[in-house]
């Protein structure tokens, strides 16, 4: 059943609704029932999770009666911005992760965020799932702040993803959805996956059986599920290298994503299309994984071209 | 005065990204005065051109005192105002998110990292910058309370409001907050525009910079000043909320004196001009902050009142 989270007028004859769609076993009332809400869209330009929400709903209408929970699916947090590919809020330059956990008193932005908070909040499991931006592509990964750690880290190994990175806590992060929720004992999985404005079809798949695979744990769900990856996890800075551009210009890859690559091999060159030359020759800082690569053709001297997860890490337990 | 390069990009078809300062005097780095960070605050590079200015008069007139060295960077942030949008051109990021850098970092957090190695052990930091809403203001001073700097020291200013800011997280990656953090005196100056000029609010943000300067005996200048100063806690500001969205017709201006009762907006329905909603004033005060686009969402605080005391 669609419902409308939260709303709000907007000055010229149209209103902002934020809705969900929520799916429970036929006949039941929601008392008594584990839940898990699927959240997507807080950045306008990421729409990986449109598919996802998608078809999580397809597959579970083809088995409507091995539901045994609530599924609560949240497909558009931020829905000026999808509509206007912005991803922050249009109008008020903000980013909307950046909101939490809101204030019923507060401006408009800030309304919003508490509405949906007050209707997320109390979920048993929430799958909140970005696209990286327009600029990077990720493999399927789940990054958890080191707070929460001892409590997510066992969920996240039944979510199907690829990698499970534990990070570092910072101040200007306790304003995102998940942490807010996280903080009050709302457990929510932050998934990146794949690259802005654009859709993974098999990253999509897989997280659709993550979710499955968690729900079955959680007893929301009695069919069968497809066995889950075995994720690789990170739990110390020093297992990501950076590569940042040394120069402006443009970056053409030659390697693939996800290639495992040796240290020192090529992974791209930063050239200057203007003169034909040559700037800078990319290579592996060290052994590993290239899990994010850039997507985004364009360099600044700073600019994010990949992370690598070192080699040793990549060997699954 | 000497002019230099205090960061520099090199751009792919876009010229160099370069930020300037300007030095004034010799010996311990005193002050330092930066302008917008972000692409739209015109009005606070602009307030910091005019000191450019006044400062190379001072200068000539020997008017420095010795011993003291004053860096102004009226824009640490020239690539985004040349194209008219408020945060960096291809990231979107806010440089004012990314203090106190990271060299090995990203774009923005390179040019933060910049920046900061050339004015981080500066006695004094000056920051002119603007509100997160478009509106006017009442000028002001603020600072955070982090207990390094202080009231008095904000009161050389010699301006009329000083507010005391309470630390929220996004703070911790402002200049504001990281200059304390490195043992700078740092106050943010608010002027009443951001992305319109005002020679009044500038000529007023001069005069209270040469304040500040003469009453840390660093300039020979006449300091006068306000003679009554109100310090509050921005949380004393008492907030006028919309209950609808539509056209905003403001009643009222910043620095208006109000009783409690006086009208100070209508929101208007946009196609048939209907009255949606009157605010009023809940108490009586100094307007000290007032929205001034001319379409208002609801649930927004368009006016913020300073009772009287």
């Amino acid at each position: 059943m669609v419902e409308i989270v939260t709303s709000v007028g907007l000055p010229i004859d149209e209103k902002l609704m934020i809705k969900k769609n929520r799916i429970m076993p036929e006949g039941g009332d929601s008392t008594g029932y584990k839940r898990i809400s699927v959240v997507t869209g807080i950045h306008g330009d990421e729409l990986e999770g449109q598919y996802v929400c998608y078809e999580l709903q397809r597959r579970i209408e083809l088995e409507k009666d091995k539901l045994t929970g609530i599924v609560d699916i949240y497909p558009a947090m931020n829905p000026l911005g999808i509509d206007s590919i912005t991803r922050g809020i249009p109008a008020f330059d903000l980013d909307m992760n950046r909101l939490f956990p809101g204030n019923i008193d507060g401006n408009m932005t800030e309304y919003i965020a508490a509405g949906i908070m007050s209707d997320v909040q109390g979920s048993d499991c929430v799958v909140d799932i970005h696209a990286s931006n327009i600029y990077l592509t990720e493999i399927p990964q789940i990054r958890i702040n080191e707070l929460h750690e001892e409590k997510l880290v066992p969920l996240a190994k039944e979510a199907n993803v690829d990698f499970i990175w534990v990070h570092g806590a910072s101040t200007v992060l306790e304003a995102t959805f998940a942490h807010s929720l996280n903080s009050i004992g709302t457990p929510v999985l932050v998934v990146e996956m794949g690259v802005g404005m654009r859709l993974t079809k098999e990253y999509g798949n897989q997280m659709v059986d993550g979710i499955f695979s968690l729900m079955k744990k959680m007893g929301i769900w009695s069919g069968e599920v497809a066995p889950v990856k075995k994720p690789m996890i990170s739990k110390n800075p020093s297992d990501v290298s950076y590569l940042n551009a040394t120069s402006s210009g443009l970056f053409v890859p030659e390697v693939k994503h996800g290639a495992m690559l040796a240290e020192g091999e090529l992974i791209g060159r930063i050239v200057d299309p203007l003169c034909g030359k040559i700037l800078d020759e990319v290579r592996a800082p060290q052994a590993g994984l290239l899990f994010t690569i850039r997507d985004y053709p364009i360099v600044d001297e700073g600019s994010l071209m990949g992370r690598i997860l070192k080699e040793e890490v990549c060997i699954h337990e | 005065m000497n002019k230099k390069i205090i960061y520099e990009i090199k751009g792919m078809y876009r010229d160099d990204f370069r930020i300037t300062g300007y030095e004034f005097g010799e010996g311990e780095e005193s002050v330092c005065i930066i302008g917008n960070s972000r692409g739209n605050e015109v009005q606070q590079t602009y307030c910091c051109s005019q000191l450019v200015k006044k400062m190379k008069q001072l200068e000539e007139e020997g008017r420095i005192k010795s011993g003291h060295k004053i860096l102004i960077i009226p824009s640490i942030n020239p690539y985004s105002m040349n194209i008219q949008k408020r945060f960096w051109p291809t990231d979107n990021t806010d440089i004012n998110r990314m203090f106190p850098g990271y060299n090995l970092g990203e774009t923005t957090q390179r040019i933060a990292d910049g920046v900061f190695r050339e004015i981080k052990d500066y006695k004094y930091g000056i920051q002119f910058t603007s509100f997160y809403t478009p509106g006017d203001f009442v000028p002001h001073v603020r600072y955070m309370k982090e207990g390094y700097t202080t009231a008095e020291d904000a009161k050389k200013f010699g301006m009329k409001y000083i507010v005391e800011r309470t630390v929220r997280p996004y703070d911790t990656a402002t200049l504001n907050y990281n200059w304390q953090v490195w043992d700078t005196k740092a106050f943010s100056l608010y002027t009443n525009t951001t992305s319109k000029i005002s020679k009044t609010g500038a000529g007023a943000a001069v005069m209270s910079v040469m304040n500040f300067l003469a009453n840390c005996d660093i300039i020979k200048y006449s300091a006068i000043g306000e003679k009554k100063i109100r310090i509050f806690d921005d949380k004393e500001l008492i907030s006028v909320r919309t209950a609808k969205s539509g056209i905003y017709e403001p009643l009222v201006g910043a620095g208006d004196k109000v009783e409690a009762g006086t009208p100070l907006a209508n929101i208007v329905g946009p196609y048939e001009g209907e009255v949606l909603e009157t605010l009023y004033a809940p108490v009586g005060g100094t307007l000290f902050f007032i929205h001034n686009e001319p379409l208002t969402y609801a649930n927004t605080a368009v006016i913020k009142i300073l009772a009287d005391e």
